[in-house]
């Protein structure tokens, strides 16, 4: 069954089109990971996905509240603890938080403020909160930034087990996470042309 | 929608949460304004309760800036837009754990603040009432003009240019509440205006606010 099913997709940034025609599907168990250079437009890809900017041509079907997005900021509050900072997201979600914790490793930072963290720490938090939400699909936003690499493997041991259980991931990543059998979309190709589209399609794509 | 407000008031009362903030404020500006205008009764009693509500507002004001920058500045705003409340739900929680803060300090102090301000007793309940109705439109709309600047640098300024025009209304009907009902002792139809923008405030602004999240959030 698609978790995720996406035809002829065009996102903006800015006004402008970055990616057009992008089109594939993501059944349970899959992950995909985006490619292509700095400013293709794979952050604007995720974002769209996510649910947080509307698309500018194309369809995206999927459940809904499938989603569970991470992005470069982790979202948490630097006066609450570890724990608190996921606990507030399980009682949004109705998720754990202990099983999370340990699967990320910060059993023994739980009770520190987020604010005395280290970036790592921060990060793996940021993570542990998408086992936190019990969504089946990932949308990750290069989630291995500031992790080392014992944190790393974890968080691909992470993955692997959510792919296994049924889950999916769309990301875009440079790192390599050990996930057998995922699959690569380079966007490059996809790369809206320059003077193609001189005229906005309409309100929402000039202002949004 | 319960554990937004819980985790919104135990970030605003932990450390560098500005709670308390706003009533400092209000004591401040409600001392400054005897040394102003001179402190002999006749000259502060008629512009009490303008001063008073004056003062709330602009306390109120203060802290508007917080209600959706930070969310923004840490990324938790993309989070709580995905997440499965309603982002009109989200806007009208996080508008009443700014009410909770702020404006439910500033009501509990209005009464002492209005004895620095000769303003007669038999008004106190008045003052009060009026301020306990209107309050959360100034909450609501404060949280309608952040959902507008979030993300802007230095919005905060653009945020009070925008909202204060919208407190008018309100501003208008809270002190004429107190006056008439220390000159007549029939306050009904400024209780009743400023009921109604409350009411209708509370019951729309959510939508636009959520509106212009949306926007902001692309």
């Amino acid at each position: 069954m698609s978790l995720l099913a996406v035809h002829d997709l065009a996102v903006s940034r800015g006004g402008l089109r970055a990616v057009e025609g992008v089109s594939f599907t993501l059944n349970a168990g899959e992950a995909l990971i985006l490619r292509g250079p700095n400013g293709v437009g794979k952050t604007t890809l995720l974002r769209t996905i996510a649910g947080l900017q509307p698309a500018t041509a194309g369809l995206i079907e999927m459940a809904e509240d499938a989603v569970a997005y991470a992005a470069h900021a982790d979202g948490l509050k630097g006066a609450l603890t570890v724990a608190e900072n996921l606990r507030f997201w399980a009682q949004i979600f109705g998720g754990e938080v202990g099983a999370a914790l340990a699967a990320m490793d910060l059993e023994a930072l739980a009770d520190r403020p987020a604010a005395s963290l280290s970036a790592g720490q921060k990060r793996r938090t940021g993570l542990a909160r998408l086992l936190v939400t019990g969504r089946p699909l990932w949308v990750l936003d290069e989630p291995t930034v500031s992790l080392d690499a014992a944190s790393v493997a974890r968080f691909g041991a992470v993955l692997r087990g959510h792919l296994a259980g049924g889950g999916a991931a769309l990301m875009a990543t440079h790192i390599d996470l050990g996930l057998e059998g995922a699959r690569e979309l380079d966007l490059t190709p996809y790369r809206a042309r320059p003077g193609r589209a001189e005229k906005p399609a309409g309100f929402n794509e000039a202002f949004g | 929608m319960l554990a937004l407000l819980t985790r919104d008031l135990r970030l605003a009362t932990r450390a560098g949460g500005g709670f308390g903030l706003g009533v400092a404020f209000f004591l401040i500006l409600c001392t400054l304004v005897p040394f102003g205008v001179g402190a002999d009764t006749s000259a502060l009693r008629p512009i009490a309760p303008g001063i008073l509500w004056l003062g709330a507002l602009l306390a109120c004001l203060l802290s508007l800036d917080r209600i959706f920058a930070l969310d923004h500045e840490d990324g938790s705003l993309d989070l709580l837009a995905t997440a499965p409340l309603p982002l009109e739900g989200t806007v009208a929680i996080k508008a009443l754990a700014h009410w909770i803060t702020t404006g439910l300090p500033l009501i509990a102090a209005a009464p002492l603040f209005g004895l620095l301000l000769h303003l007669p007793a038999e008004a106190m309940p008045w003052l009060v009432i009026s301020l306990l109705i209107g309050t959360p439109a100034l909450s609501m709309l404060g949280a309608f003009g952040a959902a507008i600047t979030v993300g802007l640098r230095r919005g905060g300024l653009l945020l009070s240019l925008l909202v204060l025009p919208l407190y008018i209304p309100t501003l208008i009907f809270g002190t004429e509440l107190i006056r008439r009902a220390v000159a007549s002792g029939d306050p009904t139809t400024p209780l009743v205006f400023l009921a109604g923008i409350t009411a209708g405030v509370v019951a729309l602004i959510p939508f636009a606010a959520a509106a212009a999240l949306r926007v902001n959030l692309r």
